[in-house]
């Protein structure tokens, strides 16, 4: 919202600097988010009285001029001018040496100098070397030099003169308070926050006897219109709209047009009330219909666009034909003309979820649109309409009848209110005096009345937001000032337990699990492009294909809610190859969306995963292996690992990963065919675990158990194995054969030299535990024996012989 | 016999006072026993009364010797060790090693530190869902249907009636229709909002407070964020809150922090203000309490919201909230703790 300052100044006596009032404003809820002085571009330019005239002696365009600038900058300063309409005894605007002027959207500095040959002292200026139009001052958009009323004193600052001394608050308004939208709300809070009296604009008229054919108003939707005011104005007379009035609106923004549309305008700046004036001879049937349009029904509003409207859409028709899109645009068979004689004025509150949908569907929208989705009070519709009828009276441009009209549902009659003191002092937490906040209810308008602890108030008009006593105790406290809060610390409330539960503090546990081992944590969107199912070569009737889709995406790269992470995991991996980031460990804990198969509205599942990466230095399967199985580990898991991969990993380099023969995971290197596309030079390996799968047996509660009074001792066997024996094999065996082999890990494989053809060598290393009370140490005899019977089960079982 | 003793005497001692390795001295040492050992099989041809004067002679002979190869062991010793430390000399000036672990991202970093904080002082923490249904999101947070507030954030929507929630308070609700008062929570999580420019990101993370019971006053929020402030940024930081608007809390104030770059004197951080907007905050809406089946004539309560990105930006400086969903190892690895 915006609001200058000198329109300020006309409801209150503002005593304060632009600066200070912005600081007041913020204080009560009105953030000024900028303040924008309007002569900020221009500086030393005054008002300056032509003495004298000569020719310039080497053009025979350019002037030499005598200009009087005042005592304080020179009473005969030589400046060359190339103006045409320069006259002695010009008044005009005088650009000292050093001062800016405006030039397009530039600053433009003004030094002395010669022009040829001949000394200047400085510019004369036009309207828009200052950047302003004839609506801020008449005669800015001639061309040549700007003619100053002959009673701007020489020597005078020129933004003084030409309305350029003045502040712009560009205020941000809170959702709550509507009523703000308009100079008048803003105005209404500048008083109560200076404790200054508002002086309400003047909505005197006189409403005159007409001869004019009736026109009904007939309001068939009234949850769509809760409001119809109209009103018949006749006598049309083309008028020039006064220069306040015009400069008003040019300050925000908005040329002047004609008195009646200029008087619209103004309404809507001045009281946040949009209007609409139709051309009263074009419409037919003597009455106003405000209803709901027909499906297919159309409408070629003002700026010519024609509109095929629906049952959604809410119009105002005369007896035969829509005439208006309600509270968004006129239709250019009923709008003012030139030749306009009668008006009929709407002054309406129309549903602000009607007129913003309308909007939108259509593609169709005004100020006066925007200003009814933010919500306009019934209680305005009455004022502004007698605003708009005052000013056409003031500046008598038609006659004001008493053809009036008036359909409301809504109740006007003043809302009040009680609350207890108390109740708003405890929610407050302070005691603020009974004289304070009958002081500052007054001044907001409530007409407060205290009796014992009981408050009364009458909500004004115009506040629809206020509806229970916090919305007092709000009101109170944003004028009394929240520096009167002090900290207290629950000094009322009940002890509580906090903290987090086990299944946020085990999520917190794995991702330390993951950092002990190099990881690092990622965050990505929970949303990725279809594109990334293509990537991971998904088969068309792949499960993981069947995302949650955004109705209303950003882009179509982000518009499918994730189903598994590992695409976000590559994408990582390869942003960070692609930046040289060579080696790295990632990992990624969120959920993942399973839509609900039933029923497209119900909440779809979020399932919680992990995804690893590692890519580049010596990392192979085996260290993604490593991580997944420690990340088990730690929650007394062991993970099985089969064969069996999905499309977008190695098929011969990836594996399942199961718990309890459920398939919780996969992991493995990324398929060199997508590796190849991506143009990636390095190895990226992938694993994802299915957390939510795994959380009931996940246990990360420690226990002790008693160290055995005997050491454990580790035997190295080297094996001559089949080529075709792998690892797991082996290991069962070796388990499996004595009780008292707790562990069996290969640490080399070996082929060629003296290993037969088809043969490899494996290494493990067998970690032979006593039992927890055993009498006495394992000897080496007793440890031969094991191994003597370890090897016989390999033969027997494997055919594995000791190499 | 005196003088073979007296020619091993000579021999020993010269090869002790020429070896200068452990190793040596005990190939000398067994050399010597050898030789005394041949000098003492010549005893039998002694007449047998002098015998023990011979015996003894030999005895001391011997002592003396154990003696100096005892003494010069240690010398040895010695010599050998500052060999050992010559040799095994390094350059110190060389980079030293160590095992890298990993770094946990920043907003997880800052998530941790509020559970922290306010875990301490009583919230439990509840994680609710992302994808949200319209009640939850904003009807029963006092924003229906035609309301302007949900002009405020651009919502994704799944379905009419289900959208990725786009502000935590959505918890709210649940955690309010499933506990009676007192209720003190703590609600961190992914929201959505429809914004992708320089200071927007589609997706980021807020933390939710909520505190319902009798006598909760706007006092008490002003304390309550007095202490976070005081651990999350240092004890010098100051709240200062001003009135706004949310749609369910009444009053709603925007809770500005004293600027922790320049203490409050004005910079660019603060646009010199001094202030720095971190969350919004306000006593829970009746209506909120009323939809969620508590008595709003019996309790209050406050409810104050931040983002989690911007908590993390402006304690470690980042500039730029793309940077959190980069993955960069570099990024991350700052954080590492």
């Amino acid at each position: 919202m915006k609001a200058p300052f000198s329109w300020l100044k006309d409801y209150v006596d503002i005593e304060v600097t632009a600066e200070e009032l912005a600081e007041k404003l913020f204080s009560c809820g009105f953030e000024v988010e900028e303040l924008v002085y309007l002569g900020e571009k221009i500086s030393r330019v005054v008002v300056g009285e032509v003495k004298a005239l000569t020719p310039h002696p080497d053009s025979d365009h350019l002037q030499v001029c005598v200009v009087d600038c005042g005592e304080q900058y020179g009473r005969d300063l030589q400046i060359v001018t190339g103006a045409s309409n320069v006259y002695v005894g010009m008044k005009t605007p005088c650009a000292l040496d050093g001062s800016t002027v405006v030039d397009g959207e530039e600053v433009k500095k003004i030094k002395k100098g010669k022009l040829r040959g001949v000394e200047s002292f400085g510019m004369l200026c036009s309207g828009g070397e200052l950047g302003i139009n004839d609506d801020y001052y008449a005669g800015a958009e001639v061309d040549g030099l700007l003619d100053l009323d002959k009673s701007a004193p020489i020597g005078e600052d020129i933004r003084k003169i030409v309305g350029l001394d003045d502040w712009i608050f560009d205020i941000s308004v809170t959702a709550n308070r509507p009523d703000c939208q308009c100079i008048v709300g803003i105005a209404r809070e500048v008083a109560a926050v200076l404790k200054k009296p508002f002086k309400a604009p003047n909505v005197a008229f006189t409403a005159n006897k007409t001869n004019a054919k009736e026109i009904g108003v007939e309001v068939q939707a009234p949850e769509l219109c809760p409001r119809y005011v109209g009103r018949y104005v006749e006598n049309i007379v083309g008028v020039k709209t006064p220069a306040w009035m015009r400069k008003r609106l040019a300050l925000s923004g908005i040329r002047s047009i004609s008195p009646v549309v200029d008087i619209t305008n103004f309404v809507l700046l001045e009281m946040g009330q949009p209007m609409h004036a139709f051309d009263a001879d074009e419409l037919e049937g003597g009455k106003i219909v405000v209803r709901r349009a027909k499906n297919g029904e159309k409408i070629v509003t003002l700026d010519e666009k024609e509109l095929t409207l629906c049952s959604e859409n809410l119009v105002i028709c005369d007896g035969d034909k829509p005439v208006a899109l309600a509270g968004i645009m006129g239709g250019l068979n009923s709008g003012i003309k030139d030749t306009t004689k009668n008006v009929f004025f709407e002054s309406a509150k129309f549903a602000r979820d009607n007129v913003r949908k309308t909007s939108r569907a259509l593609g169709q929208s005004s100020d006066s649109s925007s200003r009814f989705e933010k919500g306009v009070d019934a209680y305005t519709n009455a004022v502004g309409m007698a605003r708009a009828l005052h000013l056409i009276e003031e500046l008598g441009c038609g006659t004001v009848t008493d053809m009036s009209r008036d359909v409301c549902a809504v109740s006007l009659a003043p809302r009040k209110m009680t609350a207890s003191i108390q109740k708003i002092n405890a929610l407050l937490g302070i005691e603020v005096p009974n004289a304070e906040i009958s002081a500052i209810l007054s001044r907001l308008d409530f007409k407060p009345e205290i009796s014992g602890d009981t408050l009364t108030v009458e909500i004004p008009g115009y506040r629809d937001d206020v509806d229970n006593y916090p919305d007092l105790a709000e009101e109170i406290i944003r004028m009394y000032g929240y520096e009167h809060i002090t900290p207290t610390f629950l000094e009322k409330a009940s002890v509580t337990g906090g903290g987090l539960t086990d299944g946020q503090k085990r999520e917190l546990h794995l991702k330390n699990v993951l950092r002990v081992q190099g990881f690092s944590e990622a965050y990505n969107y929970s949303f990725y492009s279809p594109k990334d199912f293509e990537l991971m070569k998904l088969p068309e009737n792949d499960l993981l294909r069947n995302a949650v889709k955004i109705l209303n995406p950003i882009s179509e790269e982000l518009s499918v809610m994730r189903t598994f992470l590992a695409p976000s995991m590559l994408q990582n991996a390869v942003r960070n190859l692609r930046r040289g980031n060579d080696v790295g460990r990632l990992f990624e804990v969120a959920n993942v969306y399973v839509p609900n198969n039933t029923a497209a509205s119900e909440q779809p599942e979020e399932r919680k995963h992990v995804v690893l990466g590692i890519w580049g230095g010596d990392n192979d399967f085996f260290d993604m292996k490593g991580a997944v199985e420690r990340l088990g580990e730690a929650f007394r898991l062991e993970f099985a690992f089969e064969r069996a991969g999905k499309t977008y990993l190695h098929p011969g380099v990836s594996a399942k990963i199961i718990l309890d023969k459920n398939n919780v995971g996969e992991l493995g290197e990324l398929d060199p065919a997508i590796a190849l596309s991506l143009g990636l030079d390095k190895k990226v390996y992938l694993a994802e675990i299915d957390l939510t799968a795994i959380e009931t047996a996940m246990d990360d509660r420690v226990r002790y158990t008693n160290l055995p009074k005997f050491p454990a001792v580790d035997r190295d066997l080297a094996l001559i194995a089949d080529e075709a024996l792998t690892c797991g094999q082996i290991e069962e065996v070796l388990l499996h054969s004595c009780k008292y082999v707790t562990k069996a890990r290969l640490f080399d494989v070996y082929r060629g030299g003296q290993v037969p053809e088809g043969k490899k060598s494996m290494a493990f290393t067998l970690t032979f535990t006593p039992d927890q009370n055993a009498e006495k140490a394992f000897t080496p005899e007793t440890l031969d024996g094991f191994v003597k019977k370890i090897l016989g089960n390999l033969k027997f079982k494997l055919g594995v012989e000791l190499r | 016999m005196k003088d073979k003793i007296e020619a091993l005497r000579q021999e020993t001692e010269a090869a002790i006072a020429q070896t200068e390795t452990g190793r040596g001295l005990y190939e000398q040492k067994l050399k010597f026993q050898a030789a005394l050992k041949t000098v003492m099989s010549g005893m039998k041809d002694l007449a047998k009364e002098d015998r023990p004067a011979f015996g003894k002679i030999v005895n001391e002979f011997k002592q003396a010797i154990e003696a100096q190869f005892e003494a010069r062991a240690l010398v040895v010793r010695e010599m050998e060790m500052q060999k050992k430390y010559a040799a095994e000399r390094v350059d110190i000036t060389m980079p030293g090693k160590s095992y890298k672990a990993g770094a946990l991202h920043p907003i997880t970093l800052v998530k941790n530190q509020l559970i922290d904080i306010f875990a301490g002082m009583g919230f439990k923490v509840f994680e609710g869902p992302e994808i949200e249904t319209d009640y939850y999101n904003f009807t029963a947070l006092n924003t229906p249907k035609d309301h302007p507030a949900r002009d405020m954030q651009d919502t994704f929507y799944l379905a009419e009636n289900l959208l990725l929630r786009t502000q935590t308070s959505a918890g709210q609700i649940r955690v309010m229709e499933k506990n009676a008062p007192p209720i003190k929570i703590l609600s961190p999580g992914r929201v959505f909002r429809s914004d992708d420019d320089a200071t927007h990101s589609p997706m980021f993370h807020q933390m939710e407070g909520l505190v319902v019971d009798k006598g909760i006053t706007l006092c008490d929020l002003q304390g309550m964020l007095a202490e976070f402030a005081k651990k999350m940024f240092d004890s010098s930081t100051k709240v200062r809150l001003r009135p706004s608007y949310f749609p369910f809390t009444e009053p709603s104030v925007e809770v500005d922090l004293s600027c922790s770059e320049c203490g409050g004197k004005g910079c660019r951080l603060c646009k010199g203000t001094g202030w720095i907007e971190v969350l919004g905050a306000g006593m829970v809406n009746r209506h909120v309490l009323e939809n969620c089946g508590v008595d709003p004539d019996e309790y209050t309560g406050f409810a104050f919201g931040m983002g989690i990105e911007r908590i993390a930006m402006l304690k470690y400086g980042i500039n730029n909230i793309k940077t959190l969903f980069e993955n960069d190892m570099r990024f991350i690895a700052q954080f590492e703790d």
